[in-house]
């Protein structure tokens, strides 16, 4: 009842199911994506490429809300997937010479057939076993970076060249960010309209209850793999954005650590939602620079712990972020996204309480 | 042949520093169907509370594994109260994702508190080597094996033969219904999160006394996973035999192929046996079928 706002009447299907209801929805959100893209008039150069991280982010964490918001399952391999499509797309661009506006989908696609070989396996056994499965798979993959050479430069890693398209050359941070930014609000279109579709409510049927939804004729193994497939698919696209944007990557970009935060990042936003994916994802990716800026603020605040040889700025990121999930899931399960939802309801109830 | 056991005996001897920590996982695992992620990491943070007390502060050895089994007493009741409890009735999903969490903030702790240097630790057992017939093994991976396997047995036997072992085993079919025998939940959780907390400091202990401590230890104790799934998630003895075959494997494998793929077997081994396990015999060797494939 206060999913919208007041004088909204639906007096078509068309209607009901539209995200953007109002006229003044509609000028929030194009004013919204028109200052998105004008930012890099009068950002700073850090500041564009955080942001441009968080776009990539946003791609990537998009596929794990699909796979374990909207689906239910726990993938604990989501960056080796995303480093899949980082060296897929370097490699078709380097020893192919593809243009890498054509690896963007290979590299999907290698992530998702990668992902279906680790994933076949625990997809039709109920329970955790898709994590323990995406773990191994988390691990074999870092070694498979670091010892196949030939394809992934081995512990060095491999350079990557810029994105081109036709005479010009998307280096600067500006363009960078404008670049990602386009395909994290078409990842994002993408990924809403997937939970919206049939596939999305077959999906949270699976999550709910599996036994009821084959009982209604939704095969529940069909569905965690094509689930698995989409997500390590937006893990592959991320991953071929990532390789341009880093220029050098290495088996180090994607380990275990790095999944762990992408589990984080839907926790924090909220598992399920869309809005939640950014919100999560900016949460914690300005949670991390926030700490990195406050560094000597924290070495010379705490010279008293004489057995530590200096704090440690990764280790009290890390120890901040498991306080943090820790935090949300006990107060907070439904993450950010729920109390965005919280507020704007709200607002549209004032002044009374519900 | 005497190469293969070269490889065999010291890959089971490590193989019962994996059990400890597999036989952590699966307590947790029967009394409320979480897998603990954090177990790994509980063994890093008991080896530092050791090594904190000895080598720091100055206390004999024994002296501060038993403060540091306190302390794993006082962290395993404070894990429970404030982190699990909350979770009660919620989806197995968020629990997991919990001692994820955990897991993340423990490893954090330890890259704070420790740095990235390997630590010494303090010589425990005697550093000479030992020779059974011709083969050479260590004093220490002798000792770690030898204690591992005792705290077990006096661990199986506890379950099998005390009433609070009984009441934990009855807590893993069904909480309502071991509430309505009169078995105290709350406590029996307690009791089994203080009982994994002080098997992964031993493991810890024992796993520093053979290679040191640092941040890293808990993704060694992660290789107990694939033991754990290998033994079945039900079975304790099970998680002792998946400890061991683990640790042969990962050894055997990395001696004989090390040389074929260039190295780094050894961390890779037992996952690539986890995949096998989850492929052909997902319920591993001793663990109850009740697994619905759908």
């Amino acid at each position: 009842m206060v999913d919208r706002p007041s004088g909204c009447y639906n007096v078509s299907y068309s209607q009901e199911t539209a995200i953007v209801r109002t006229r003044l929805q509609w000028v929030i959100l194009i004013a919204g994506l028109v200052f998105l893209f004008s930012v890099p008039l009068f950002a700073s150069k850090t500041a564009l490429n955080f942001l441009t991280f968080v776009g990539i982010s946003v791609i990537a964490v998009h596929g794990l809300n699909i796979l374990t918001g909207l689906c239910g399952q726990i993938s604990l391999g989501h960056a080796a997937f995303v480093g899949v499509g980082a060296f897929t797309s370097a490699a078709l661009t380097s020893k192919l010479g593809l243009s890498w506006w054509l690896t963007v989908p290979c590299a999907g696609l290698s992530a998702s057939i990668v992902g279906l070989i680790f994933g076949l396996p625990a997809l039709r056994l109920k329970g955790f076993y898709l994590a323990m499965s995406t773990l191994a798979a988390q691990f074999i993959i870092i070694w498979i970076m670091l010892h196949w050479v030939s394809m992934t430069g081995g512990p060095d890693g491999t350079v990557v060249e810029r994105v081109t398209l036709g005479a010009f050359t998307f280096k600067s941070s500006q363009s960078m960010y404008l670049l990602v930014m386009g395909m994290a609000i078409i990842a994002t279109f993408v990924a809403k309209n997937i939970a919206r579709s049939q596939l999305g409510r077959a999906f949270i049927a699976v999550r709910d209850n599996d036994i009821a939804a084959e009982v209604m004729g939704i095969n529940p193994a069909y569905y965690k793999l094509v689930a698995f497939s989409i997500a390590s698919f937006f893990a592959g696209v991320a991953g071929a954005i990532f390789a341009p944007y880093a220029g050098a990557i290495s088996y180090e970009h994607f380990g275990l650590m790095d999944s762990i935060w992408y589990l984080g990042m839907m926790i924090v936003g909220g598992m399920g939602s869309s809005t939640g994916v950014i919100l999560g994802v900016a949460a914690i990716r300005g949670l991390e620079e926030m700490v990195m800026f406050m560094n000597p603020w924290i070495a010379t605040t705490f010279p008293a712990l004489q057995f530590k040889i200096a704090p440690s700025v990764p280790g009290i990121i890390q120890m901040l972020f498991g306080l943090v999930i820790v935090l949300f899931l006990v107060f907070e399960p439904r993450g950010l996204a729920h109390r965005w939802e919280l507020i704007k309801a709200s607002y549209r109830l004032w002044p009374l309480p519900y | 042949m005497i190469n293969f056991l070269e490889y065999l005996i010291p890959g089971i001897l490590v193989g019962g520093l994996y059990s400890l920590i597999a036989v952590g996982i699966v307590l947790i695992y029967k009394a409320s169907g979480v897998f603990n992620f954090a177990q790994g990491e509980l063994m890093m943070f008991g080896a530092f509370v050791v090594w904190f007390f000895a080598d720091q502060i100055g206390l004999p050895i024994w002296i501060s594994f038993l403060v540091a089994m306190g302390i794993a007493v006082l962290m395993g009741t404070v894990i429970e109260r404030l982190t699990i409890r909350p979770l009660v009735g919620q989806p197995v999903l968020a629990i997991i994702m919990m001692t994820i969490g955990l897991s993340v903030f423990i490893k954090g702790f330890g890259l704070v508190a420790l740095g990235t240097t390997w630590k010494g630790f303090p010589e425990v057992f005697p550093a000479a080597p030992l020779m059974l017939g011709d083969i050479v093994t260590s004093q220490q991976h002798v000792w770690s094996f030898a204690i591992a396997m005792l705290t077990l047995i006096a661990f199986y036997v506890f379950f099998q033969h005390t009433n609070t072992g009984l009441a934990m085993k009855a807590l893993a079919e069904d909480h309502q219904l071991a509430q309505s025998t009169g078995i105290n939940v709350n406590r029996s959780m307690r009791l089994i999160w203080i009982l994994a907390c002080l098997l992964a400091t031993m493991g810890g202990f024992l796993l520093a006394t053979l290679v040191g401590v640092s941040y890293t230890l808990g993704g060694m104790g992660m290789k107990a996973f694939p033991a754990v799934l290998f033994g079945g998630l039900e079975s304790i003895p099970g998680a002792v035999i998946g400890g061991l075959v683990i640790g042969a494997v990962e050894n055997v494998a990395s001696g004989y192929l090390d040389v074929l793929v260039g190295g780094g077997l050894k961390e890779v081994a037992p996952y690539i046996l986890l995949l096998l396990v989850l492929i052909f015999r997902p319920y591993g060797l001793f663990g109850l079928k009740r697994i619905e494939r759908i």
